[in-house]
């Protein structure tokens, strides 16, 4: 299902594209025990069908995650799978049993932002800021995959991410800053 | 942010603004003030805080002198009494309450900083208590641009009158004279700087009151705090995940609730069945007269079992999209008030050159990322609600009115909120859940899906706007009638100076639920009279920009029209094939501002594009110049959106479109490269603008389109499926 993430596409396209996903059948009724999140199990006891995003804020209070439609089309509710951005919206938890996700309360490690958050706050990247969560962590999927992104790259990147506060020049702004630190670090 | 009050709605200062003005508020944004219920004793403000310095903004005395200009009266309904405190503690802690709500307009900070600047402390050294009605003194609301310019200077006021008064004690404990001392860095200090004394040192033990009358304030000139980039306040908790909006909070032994829509708008049910849903585990029907609603261990739980209710349904005929503006020119009233200056008809008969045109607005909805949300606590007959509102106090006295019971009994929390750009002044969700709640007797939260957002708040008003003017041709235009058919009254009054003038705003018969938004009627207004300006100006075969210097007089208009130029190179560079260039003016609730857009067509795409934008932007003395650059460039990016293709589509009583998937809002693709030119005149007073900057960019974005093809659109959206040219 995650796979799917990355057939974003710029403009109306994209929309089209993924409602067929808000038709989803509902294929896994078995219950899920027990999930991988930032870092370590945790038991649950959900319906296999539920989603990822409310086992997330319901069942486990980590609330990072936002619901903004619940249709795939604003990545509010993104988080990392196996490091790969993912709308947990569309995820049912079945789907993500055996593998890894980090939400966005597991990436500031021991009392350091990662260099996206800190680009976010350095050009006040932030209204609201209901959506912050999930462009943070599209932006670092996207950095890891690709460390040095044009203007354009970053745009298509992240065009499945909604800010209705408007902040987008600063949000590019800021991934661009950290991709410059994320070298530097690394080098 | 957010939203458009009644009375300043057309008041403007400076020249165009001299003459009475008789227009009616905005009919959707009346409310009756509440009574003011502040109930707190001074006691009380050590008991729930401890010993220390307490001050308190008497909106009365001070206000009252302070506001001769603003019309009193009917309309005047401010808080009386106290309207902000503010406690220094013993920890040195500064504690203030303000019933102002944060919804994105980063005012927390901008406040934190007007109270850091006359105080002399640091930013982190502020704790700043916003919209709880049990805590903090009464507001009327968080909107119309009114935030900075009447809390920021009450809460500038109560920190002068504290840091005044922690002098005097200092006086007290030096033994000296008042010059001998100043307040630095949390501490008093004495002249020679050989002593200085903490402010929690001074606020030890004490149990001191004082409340506020006139207080010399640090001019905008010599701010140092305030003026500055200050970052957002909770800007960790934001990126953190940290920060608990109201669909995050979690009581024990709570409950999700959904409610029941019906099919349509106005629908009855005439039959209902609740068998299968309440036979689902941990679910609850709730059926009270109209009310239809679940609650369950969890929310897709919820959904189930709202999905297995069967319910029968009669529905009523209704006005569709298709007939709206034929609609609202059939059901429009006459004009109430309006603005007459000589006479149009001897205005047109100067005019060498005559044009009518229609322009028309669709409805928009805010979209607030965050939906409406509510989390409802009973307690011994006690209701707590916490809630995304701009009006945490008309809230609580909606709540008190559903459930018969009096305001002291309820309490509304509204914490940091996911947006609402005027969406979110009513408190559906919050009565939603606490009517569930009490059903089940456990705490109940309650978060609007965006359907239902997009199908149950209330919309930005559409709107038929006729213009009839006359010019002549060397550019004087000699005639002006402008009539608004329901989007509203806000920013209709023209800025320019036309001897012969006639203005009027109807109301209508709105087929949906219209309600305020952040710019109100400004942006149709605008978009109305600058695409007017300039079909004139073309018509005339004069440049845009010279047309409208030609009959502006008022210098803050002019100045913001050259800067923007200035910043865009405007007349220096002929656009390249398929762009075009489009200027735009305008003022409204204390603001100036003009904005140049550049377009490019994609002709094989069949879209429109906007590349470039730069606005010129004055609101006087600038507080916080970094935030009020986020403003703009975020109001610029969403009035984006609904001049090109945000559109409310609905049918027999149903709306069509209610999903991102078919309500396309501005995305990272769409965003252009924008400059912002801050004006700063830090001899006048701060206007708030978290709205303003909306109205500019359609009228630019319209009159860009038309310089690059030749084609004058007229209806916002102006490419909904794209733009076929
Ligand atoms: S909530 Fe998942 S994409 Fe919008
Ligand atoms: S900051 Fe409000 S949605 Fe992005």
């Amino acid at each position: 299902m995650y796979g799917n993430y990355n057939r974003r596409n710029i403009g109306l396209q994209f929309f089209r594209d993924d409602l067929i996903f808000v038709a989803k059948p509902i294929l896994f009724m078995s219950a899920v025990k027990e999930i991988h999140v930032n870092g370590r199990l945790q038991e649950i006891n959900a319906e296999g069908e539920r989603t990822l995003l409310s086992v997330l804020r319901e069942d486990l209070d980590l609330t990072g995650a936002k619901y903004g439609c619940g249709e795939g089309q604003c990545s509010a509710c993104t988080v990392l799978v196996d490091g790969v951005p993912t709308r947990s919206c569309l995820t049912s938890v079945s789907e993500i049993e055996g593998r890894k996700i980090a939400t966005i309360e597991s990436l500031e490690k021991e009392g350091h932002l990662h260099p996206v958050q800190q680009a976010f706050l350095d050009h006040e990247a932030l209204q609201c800021a209901y959506c912050a969560s999930g462009m943070i962590l599209s932006a670092v999927g996207l950095l890891q995959k690709n460390p040095n992104p044009s203007e354009a790259q970053i745009v298509r990147g992240m065009n499945g991410n909604i800010c209705r506060c408007g902040t987008y020049q600063r949000i590019i702004a800021a991934i661009k800053d950290a991709a410059k630190t994320l070298k530097t670090g690394a080098a | 942010m957010n939203l458009g009050e009644p009375i300043e709605s057309v008041e403007m200062s400076g020249n165009f603004s001299e003459s009475e003005n008789s227009f009616e508020p905005d009919q959707y944004e009346l409310r009756e003030a509440l009574p003011y219920r502040f109930d707190l004793d001074r006691r009380h403000f050590f008991k729930i805080l401890g010993c220390g310095v307490v001050t308190l903004f008497l909106a009365d005395e001070v206000f009252g002198q302070e506001s001769g200009s603003r019309s009193r009266g009917r309309n005047n309904q401010r808080p009386q009494d106290i309207s902000a405190w503010l406690h220094i503690g013993e920890d040195g802690i500064v504690s203030v309450f303000t019933g102002k709500v944060e919804v994105g307009q980063n005012v927390r900070t901008s406040l934190t900083q007007a109270v850091a600047e006359e105080l002399h402390v640091s930013v982190d050294s502020i704790r700043l208590t916003m919209a709880d009605t049990a805590l903090t003194p009464y507001d009327a609301g968080t909107f119309g641009s009114r935030s900075t310019p009447d809390m920021g200077s009450q809460l500038r006021m109560i920190s002068a009158l504290a840091r005044e008064a922690l002098v005097d004690l200092a006086v007290d404990h030096f033994k000296t004279g008042r010059g001998d001392l100043s307040a630095a860095d949390g501490k008093i200090v004495r002249k020679d700087a050989t002593e200085s004394v903490s402010y929690a040192d001074l606020a030890r033990g004490r149990q001191l009151v004082r409340s506020a009358t006139a207080v010399d304030l640090v001019p905008a000139s010599r701010w140092k705090v305030a003026g500055t980039s200050v970052r957002k306040v909770n800007g960790r908790a934001c990126v953190t995940g940290g920060h608990k909006y109201t669909s995050d909070l979690k009581l024990p032994g709570m409950l999700y609730g959904k409610v029941l829509r019906p099919p349509t708008f106005g629908a009855s049910a005439t039959s209902v069945d609740t068998a299968a849903a309440n036979a689902i585990p941990g679910v609850t029907v709730v059926h009270d007269g109209m009310f239809i609603g679940v609650t369950a261990p969890n929310s897709q739980t919820a959904t189930r079992a709202l999905e297995a209710i069967h319910a029968e349904w009669t529905s009523q005929p209704q006005i569709s999209s298709a007939e709206l503006f034929e609609h609202l020119k059939k059901t429009a009233r006459q004009g109430g008030g309006g603005f007459n200056l000589g006479s149009v008809e001897t205005g047109l008969a100067e005019a060498e050159h005559k044009l009518e045109q229609t322009y028309t607005i669709a409805y928009i909805a805010h979209a607030p990322l965050e939906p409406r949300a509510a989390l409802a606590d009973w307690e011994n007959g006690k209701l707590k609600v916490w809630t995304g509102t701009q009006r945490p106090f008309g809230v609580r006295s909606d709540l008190a009115k559903a459930f018969g019971i009096s305001e002291e009994n309820v309490r509304v929390i509204a914490p940091d909120t996911g947006s609402a750009y005027g969406g979110k002044h009513t408190g559906e969700a919050a009565i939603e859940a606490a009517r569930l709640a009490k059903a089940v007797g456990k705490p109940v939260k309650l978060v609007w899906t965006r359907e239902e957002e997009f199908t149950w708040a209330y919309f930005r008003p559409a709107g038929v706007i006729e213009i009839k003017s006359g010019v002549r041709k060397d550019g004087v235009i000699t005639a002006w009638e402008f009539h608004n058919y329901n989007s509203g009254g806000s920013g209709i009054r023209t800025p320019y100076e036309i001897a012969h003038q006639k203005i009027e705003s109807h109301s209508a018969d709105s087929p949906l639920r219209q309600g305020s938004y952040r710019g109100l009627a400004a942006t149709a207004n605008h978009f109305a009279r600058e695409s007017h300006m300039d079909e004139l100006a073309s018509a005339l075969k004069l440049d845009p920009f010279d047309f409208r210097m030609k009959n502006l007089r008022e210098p803050r208009l002019r100045a913001v029209l050259e800067a923007a130029a200035k910043a865009f190179g405007w007349g220096k560079s002929t656009p390249a094939k398929d762009h075009g260039f489009g200027i735009s003016l305008g003022a409204e609730k204390g603001s100036y501002l003009a904005t140049c857009a550049e377009v490019f067509l994609d002709r094989d795409r069949e879209a429109v594009k906007v590349t470039r934008a730069v606005v010129a932007f004055e609101c006087g003395a600038v507080v916080n110049p970094d935030q009020l650059k986020n403003q703009i460039e975020g109001a610029l990016m969403m009035g984006i959106g609904g001049a090109l293709f945000e559109a409310i589509q609905f049918e027999k009583g149903k709306i069509k479109n209610p999903h991102f998937a078919k309500y396309r809002l501005p995305r990272f693709s769409d965003s252009p490269q924008i400059e912002v030119v801050l004006v700063n005149r830090t001899d006048l007073p701060s206007a708030g603008a978290g709205e303003t900057p909306i109205v500019g960019i359609a009228p630019a974005i319209s009159n860009a389109i038309f310089a690059a093809s030749g084609v004058r659109l007229r209806s916002m959206p102006m490419a909904p499926q794209g733009l076929k040219i």
